[in-house]
């Protein structure tokens, strides 16, 4: 699959003693977004930081953009956000947005187009000049979303993005999301949140350290013979146990 | 430029944190302040005196006073260029009957030394000199009297000079820097002045970058395509710049408030503590790698901090043990002590202190390569 994305094969994952991931394979088409879900210690963050490069796999692969990770220039094609919101409280949004914006090399010109367009997909355009101390959690969280935004990257990394945020936003960011795929870009995303999982394009189930099932939603809930992807973690869960 | 923008970032954070700010820029001065009203310590060393012209009864004598050593020297430029050279801490001059005491005075302890010293020598000599002189003179006395009639006894008793007079020469002093109010606490303000910008310097920098590595901004910074090293340097700059500002308002403080005299560059004071501010950056940063928390920083004070001031040369090193000695030279606060000591008392300029400078720089390019290299343990490339 020479044009996917996000193509990790036979990924190996070791901190110290503990194998986190066993043999991880997964990938992420253009136009395509992918769910991943999985208990807590499953590894999913760590599928996410081998996949930017932040680590290096021991084993198999991890391959972006056609070229084997870690790659530090591939990294402004991304954007990414973490499960902590990662943001500089004493500064405002739009310092925030400004500073992250210079780290991607987005040029000077594009700049300020480029900020006002994150900031108005997750409605902070107002608050921007707010500092971020006195944000509430979920607009701390909107920011973190609208930084990794930023540039319109090829592929979005989201790490758990809908944590703490209402529902009417929740339900606008993923329109956003949809229109970036629609745009012919991917998105990788973890998500605690099953019914989110529903709208992805595909779930990789993430079970002690393999993906043990990565197919289209409806698929998926069509082989356990169930109908949520809730019921299709549960069952999942209940049979690897 | 991304070094830029992480400089400015930094910068605009510490501005904001006011607290921090006044941390850095008033604590000093206030420490600074009470330590020169209560500073009236001395401590014994042992001082190396130069004579130029002194009879040897009188060196001797001295050299006999414990912790002091006597050089002779054959002319006063002679002895000059021994002091100028820091081999010397004090000149004792004799011309006629009289003595010209040059102290060089960079520690105000060692010229009370040899102050007393000379003194005690002086007087030992003189008694000695004035018992020889007691005695032969009653026998001369003696002898005269017993062959000499009566009359010209009596004229020969009135005629006899006292020998105390000729025995009580002139004593000037001499001061190369300051004068005899010089105290202690003007040998420790310029290793303080660098302890301030190291302990600040290191602290907060150590601090903002563990924030930063908590927070998880570091590897949000890291996923961008941001370098390693430009995220070392951008600390650096911004910490340049406030050290700056510290060492400026320091030195400032200092003369204006504290009437120290510089004889030296101020600015040649404000490059050593630059690089002395960025050897302290590359430490915390370094350091703070190995801390989880805050509280985990602040229990490297003292592991890292205190021993500095103990082998920075504030308390003299010239009697300790050599393995004692050898640990003073992975200090870094001793070179800059060495070398803004140099400067503001005895007004050398940067050249003379190529060494201290160097090993300051080698301690920053080791420390700073470290540190790039260290950022791998957050991303791999």
């Amino acid at each position: 699959m020479a044009d996917a994305i996000i193509d990790l094969e036979h990924l190996v994952k070791k901190f110290g003693k503990q194998t986190v991931l066993k043999d991880v394979n997964l990938t992420v088409m253009p136009r395509q977004i992918v769910g991943l879900i999985g208990p807590s210690g499953a590894g999913k963050s760590t599928v996410i930081k081998t996949a930017l490069g932040m680590e290096v796999a021991d084993g198999g692969t991890a391959t972006v953009f056609g070229q084997v990770m870690p790659k530090r220039k591939l990294l402004s094609r991304i954007g990414y956000m973490a499960q902590t919101d990662a943001l500089y409280e004493s500064l405002t949004g739009r310092e925030n947005l400004k500073f992250f914006a210079q780290m991607k090399g987005i040029k000077k010109a594009a700049l300020s187009e480029s900020i006002d367009h994150v900031s108005r997909v997750v409605d902070l355009q107002d608050d921007l000049d707010k500092r971020v101390s006195g944000y509430s959690g979920g607009m701390m969280r909107r920011l973190s979303l609208s930084i990794a935004l930023l540039g319109n990257p090829e592929l979005l990394v989201l790490d758990e993005p809908t944590v703490g945020i209402d529902p009417a936003l929740r339900r606008q960011i993923w329109q956003e999301l949809d229109s970036i795929r629609d745009e012919g870009r991917s998105i990788l995303i973890t998500t605690h949140v099953m019914d989110e999982a529903e709208l992805t394009d595909k779930v990789a189930l993430l079970l002690g350290g393999r993906v043990i099932a990565f197919d289209e939603p409806a698929a998926l809930k069509a082989q356990y013979q169930v109908d949520s992807i809730e019921r299709v973690f549960l069952k999942a869960e209940g049979e690897f146990k | 430029m991304r070094t830029f923008a992480i400089m400015k970032r930094v910068l605009v954070e510490m501005l904001r944190d006011k607290r921090s700010l006044a941390l850095m820029f008033l604590a000093p001065i206030l420490v600074l302040w009470l330590m020169s009203v209560i500073f009236t310590a001395n401590s014994t060393t042992s001082v190396e005196v130069g004579t130029v012209g002194v009879t040897s009864s009188v060196s001797a004598n001295l050299n006999r006073v414990k912790h002091v050593n006597v050089h002779h020297y054959a002319s006063q430029n002679n002895a000059k260029k021994a002091m100028k050279a820091d081999k010397i801490d004090a000149i004792i001059h004799k011309t006629g009957n009289d003595y010209s005491l040059t102290y060089a005075n960079t520690d105000s302890s060692k010229t009370s030394a040899v102050k007393m010293a000379f003194r005690n020598a002086l007087t030992q000599t003189n008694i000695g000199q004035m018992k020889a002189q007691l005695g032969k003179a009653q026998e001369t006395i003696g002898k005269l009297q017993k062959t000499l009639p009566a009359p010209v006894q009596k004229q020969l008793r009135s005629q006899m000079p006292a020998p105390k007079k000729a025995a009580a020469p002139q004593i000037t002093n001499h001061y190369v820097y300051g004068d005899s109010s010089t105290g202690f606490f003007d040998k420790m303000l310029p290793i303080l002045m660098g302890f301030f910008v190291f302990f600040f310097v290191f602290l907060i920098s150590g601090m903002a970058l563990l924030k930063e590595r908590t927070s998880g901004t570091l590897s949000r910074l890291l996923a961008t395509p941001v370098k390693r090293y430009e995220i070392v340097f951008g600390y650096m700059a911004s910490y340049g710049v406030l050290a700056i500002f510290q060492t400026i308002l320091i030195v400032m403080a200092t003369i204006w408030l504290l009437g120290v005299e510089v004889v030296g560059s101020v600015l040649n004071i404000i490059v050593i503590n630059l690089i002395l501010a960025l050897v302290a950056l590359a430490f915390g940063i370094l350091l703070s790698t190995f801390a989880n928390s805050e509280f985990q920083m602040v229990q490297f004070i003292p592991v890292v901090i205190i021993p500095q001031i103990f082998f920075s040369g504030i308390i003299p090193m010239d009697s300790m043990a050599s393995w004692i000695k050898d640990i003073s030279y992975i200090i870094p606060i001793k070179y800059s002590g060495d070398a803004v000591t140099g400067i503001m008392m005895q007004g050398k300029n940067l050249s003379s202190f190529g060494l201290d400078i160097g090993v300051l720089l080698i301690f920053l390019v080791v420390l700073t390569i470290l540190n790039v290299k260290g950022l791998k343990r957050y991303r791999k490339v």
